[in-house]
């Protein structure tokens, strides 16, 4: 039986943080309850549920944990009458400050078994020019409630390059959060999106931002200090203890099949990707959801395998190219990628093919190389 | 009262937006010539880049008739005229054909540069002046201190001047009447020979060329075989007429003082220069008018399409536009940066830009220009002689003894305060004083001479700054001198590249090549290695920058799936580098090879 990831979006949030630009609100709280019933008669209705095993449930947002423990309960009731594999991963997302630990442990007890803290910094004075609506302190009661509550796989997402950052600043937070014995870290580069409140700030002259050599330097000063802490960078931005890394994440990187539900949440079943609205009173209205859906063409499909593989520290495996496509990926990439290999941005390996170190911090400009 | 006396030839000058299209379209509906339903706005400009940028590039012209309060009934021509210094010559001969022009000017804006600039040409070709005060009905209009203003900059009497509204069609009638009362009517010899001047012609695919023509003595009959005084082709006359407003109404004959047009199945609008003199084979006048030039191109521009498989295209819109423009001249080029295309000359940078815009926007060509040259002589070590308008065909510097570049006689009005800056300018700009007059106590006529490259970029427009609008610019070609020049060469990632060589004079060479060298490093993206531009002459680099190599491009994560979105961002960074051309390893955006035009705008 093939297997997939389920996704499950929740678009709520108590507040939105200034640099985020994805389908949350504030605002529509009020709705919260309309909101679980219409996902859960979605999830109810994906009967093509019943062909797979579950591998991996990842309740995103917004903020997950600013719903009632209930309205999880429901969601999660709704995906297990489908069959899910015994050591599934289930993930839900929590911002500091907005659970304790009696949810914590109820969570735990409907079947979560990895909590991913959106943390960002471990400066209140960063958190502040984020926007974000919890202290370092709030994080650290949150992530004892957790623990307590029985939860030993948690991941912290953190940001770099923030406004009004250091390098010194960055490696604190790092610090801090390897301490904690966290098995997973994300730490990404902040990127001024256009909806975002940071956007026009930005266009303003308002946000100072660290510079290219700096961000840089902040991405590779985590990479040396986190391994030094038993992590590896096992993903461009992502970080693992051994045999905590994401298995949710590595559905996307693989380019395995996943089902997403909620407002915007895309799917890729069948070699077909589709979406739903993200409109949210679209989404609570509508009979049919979907408003986008492609099927993947093999150039298409070469083109995801290659740069989400790519994503990977272990890459590509060539001989995995070439059954799955029919073709060996020096037949379609030979030149560009014997240039890029030549130039030292990707690097040969056995049967496999890596991002350098050169090569990873300017892997999209690898990638467009390496679209047909 | 006699025929003739009848007859009005006039031309509206104005600044721009002082609403001398709206003027002539009330003088046109006035007049009776055309109901309200029939009456398209601005009927003079047709073609849509003229209606756009609110100028008139090719002139046209509108017969009115008009009676008076006294039950007389007038003819009217109206000249349209084109209003730019590249087109200065044309305007010339649009207002050689007539005896009068109406001035425009705004009431609440009052005299501004372009008026004045047009005020003098017209001065100088002797026609009576009609000042005309419009937008009355402007809140800001001031029309007593614009009358000043036209008496004390102008010097001309302006108290009776006309107040109207064009817009709100307010006292439009006392326009006809400072017309009639004011400007001369045509006094030709109608009994001497045929002597015409033709101030403007077009292509039609029926009728061949129509050649627009004041008759100033004689008349031109229909079937009569006329010849051309500059040309000596002789063609016989198929169809005479007048110009009704949007359509051409054939008549038996123009007389002396008429304005009107002829066919003869002409077919190459190159025969039917403006300016020349249009006379019967029979009976030949004995000398043309004077003044004719034959207008040659002066700016030669590399033109390329920016998707190399439209080059045919490209060949058959100009093969069209030249059907009209006797002053566009074109012949296949390659480079090895932009392909194939052509290089194309043109009578100054609007010529060019005009001509540009026409195949971009009738043609849908997308299309990358090169750095404009004039045409150079050099004499060479074997004693023969070149001339060069393409800077990649210089010869090596040891096969070259001297070289000589195009100078113009350039002639400057302007008001006396404006006198330092402007003098400064034509300094900078290599420029030879060779007089400077007072034509009244606040305005001047500065006279220089300069190289013709010192003016091809933007010399027009640094005029106009720094003379806030009021200098008028006039420039004719008066030979060849002795230079120093030098081609500079552009390299990116120590690659020449064709298309942006020039040749220069040696002394602005160091200031041109930082310049362009600093544009590119803003043009050229950032790649994964540091790319150097050099400017060069020789194999001496005089210039460097370096685009520094690309240090962060990473995309965050992909929230929930969306994969798709992510494709197609890389997809759109691919799909970008494609538009761009490839100089050795660098990609160079389309975008580069424009902006070294326009060098000195910051």
């Amino acid at each position: 039986m093939n297997q997939l990831g389920v996704y499950v979006h929740i678009p709520f949030c108590i507040k939105k943080c200034l640099y985020c630009d994805f389908n949350s609100y504030a605002d529509k709280g009020r709705y919260k309850k309309e909101y679980i019933n219409v996902l859960a008669g979605e999830i109810g209705s994906a009967c093509f549920l019943s062909n797979y095993e579950i591998k991996s449930i990842f309740i995103g947002g917004g903020t997950p944990t600013c719903m009632d423990i209930g309205d999880i309960s429901t969601i999660l009731s709704k995906i297990k009458k489908h069959k899910i594999l015994e050591n599934a991963e289930i993930t839900i997302e929590a911002n500091p400050g907005t659970i304790d630990y009696i949810y914590l442990k109820e969570l735990r007890q409907l079947g979560a078994n990895r909590l991913s803290f959106g943390l960002q910094s471990a400066s209140d004075r960063l958190l502040k020019i984020l926007g974000r609506v919890h202290t370092y302190n709030d994080f650290l009661k949150s992530y004892d409630d957790a623990i307590k509550a029985g939860f030993e796989n948690i991941n912290v997402d953190l940001m770099f390059a923030l406004p009004g950052q250091s390098l010194a600043d960055w490696q604190d937070t790092l610090c801090k959060v390897s301490d904690l014995g966290a098995t997973h870290i994300s730490a990404y580069s902040l990127i001024i999106e256009d909806g975002a409140a940071f956007s026009s700030l930005y266009k303003k002259g308002e946000l100072i931002l660290p510079g290219e050599e700096e961000d840089r330097d902040m991405y590779f000063s985590a990479k040396y200090f986190l391994e030094s802490k038993g992590y590896k960078l096992y993903e461009i931005s992502n970080f693992a203890k051994k045999g905590y890394e994401s298995g949710h994440n590595k559905i996307y990187w693989n380019c395995e099949e996943y089902a997403g539900f909620g407002l915007g949440a895309h799917s890729y079943i069948n070699n077909k990707r589709y979406s739903n609205t993200e409109d949210f009173f679209k989404y609570l209205k509508d009979e049919n959801k979907i408003v986008f859906e492609e099927i993947l063409s093999q150039e298409e499909s070469m083109e995801e395998f290659i740069f989400l593989g790519l994503r990977m520290a272990c890459g590509i495996e060539i001989d995995k190219f070439g059954k799955k496509f029919g073709k060996g990926l020096f037949e379609v990439y030979g030149d560009k990628l014997i240039n890029l290999i030549s130039e030292g941005y990707i690097s040969k390996n056995g049967g496999r093919i890596q991002l350098t170190e050169k090569g990873v911090y300017v892997s999209n400009t690898i990638f467009s190389e390496l679209l047909c | 009262m006699d025929r003739q006396s009848r007859i009005r030839n006039f031309c509206i000058i104005a600044h721009i937006d002082h609403g001398k299209s709206t003027l002539a379209d009330r003088l046109i509906q006035k007049s009776g010539l055309l109901t309200e339903r029939e009456m398209q706005e601005q009927v003079l400009d047709n073609m849509d880049i003229e209606r756009e940028r609110g100028i008139t590039i090719k002139a046209q012209a509108v017969r009115l008739i008009y009676k008076s309060s006294d039950d007389e009934e007038y003819i009217l021509n109206l000249i349209d005229t084109p209003g730019h210094v590249d087109f200065n010559y044309e305007v010339s001969r649009s207002l050689a054909a007539c005896e009068g022009a109406v001035l425009v000017v705004d009431a609440a804006q009052g005299v501004e540069a372009q008026t004045l600039a047009n005020v003098y040409l017209a001065l100088e070709s002797s026609l009576e002046i009609v000042p005309v005060i419009n937008k009355i009905d402007l809140p800001a209009a001031d029309p007593d201190f614009v009358k000043k203003q036209i008496e004390d900059i102008i010097g001309i009497p302006a108290q009776d001047a006309p107040m109207v509204s064009a817009k709100a069609s307010v006292n439009i009638e006392q326009v006809f009447n400072s017309v009639i009362s004011d400007i001369k009517p045509p006094s030709g010899d109608e009994k001497g020979p045929l002597k015409a001047l033709i101030f403007d012609s077009v292509y039609d695919a029926y009728k061949g060329v129509i050649v627009f023509i004041r008759v100033f003595d004689g008349k031109l009959v229909n079937k009569s075989t006329v010849r051309f005084m500059s040309n000596n082709k002789q063609f016989e006359v198929v169809e005479t007429g007048v110009l009704g407003p949007g359509k051409f109404i054939p008549t038996e004959e123009l007389l002396a003082g008429e304005v009107g047009y002829f066919t003869a199945s002409i077919k190459n609008v190159q025969d039917t220069r403006i300016g020349d003199t249009v006379t019967e084979a029979g009976a030949p006048a004995v000398e043309p008018f004077p003044g004719y030039k034959k207008v040659n191109p002066m700016v030669y521009f590399g033109v390329f399409p920016a998707d190399g498989s439209k080059y045919n295209d490209l060949r058959d819109a100009l093969d069209k536009l030249k059907l009209n423009d006797a002053s566009l001249f074109f012949e296949p080029e390659t480079s090895a940066a932009l392909g194939f295309g052509f290089r194309c000359g043109f009578l100054g940078l609007l010529h060019l830009e005009i001509v540009q815009e026409r195949l971009e926007r009738e043609y849908n060509l997308d299309l990358i220009t090169t750095a404009p040259s004039v045409i150079y002589k050099m004499y060479l070590t074997d004693n023969t002689q070149i001339e060069l308008s393409n800077p990649s065909d210089m010869p090596d510097v040891t096969r070259i003894t001297n070289m000589e570049e195009p100078i113009v006689r350039a002639e400057i009005i302007l008001p006396s305060d404006h006198i330092g800056a402007i003098m400064e300018l034509c300094q900078e700009r290599r420029g030879e004083y060779i007089e400077m007059v007072y034509l009244e106590e606040t305005r001047a006529r500065l006279v220089y001479e300069l190289p013709l490259n010192e003016i091809i970029y933007d010399f027009f427009d640094v005029l106009k700054s720094r003379s806030r609008g009021y200098a008028s610019f006039d420039y004719e070609l008066i030979g060849y001198k002795e230079s120093e020049l030098v081609k500079l060469d552009i390299l990116v990632n120590h690659e020449m590249v064709d298309a942006l060589s020039f040749v220069v004079h040696k002394s602005k060479a160091y200031e041109r090549g930082r310049k362009m060298a600093e544009k590119l490093k803003k043009e050229i993206p950032r790649h994964l290695f540091e790319i150097p531009i050099q400017a060069s002459i020789g194999n001496k680099v005089i210039a460097r920058e370096t685009v520094s190599a690309m240090r962060k491009d990473v995309l965050a994560k992909c929230y929930g799936g969306d994969i798709s979105r992510k494709r197609k961002l890389l997809e759109k960074q691919k799909e970008g580098k494609k538009r761009m051309r490839q100089i050795g390893n660098v990609e160079v955006p389309q975008a580069a090879f424009m902006s070294v035009l326009k060098l000195d705008e910051e």
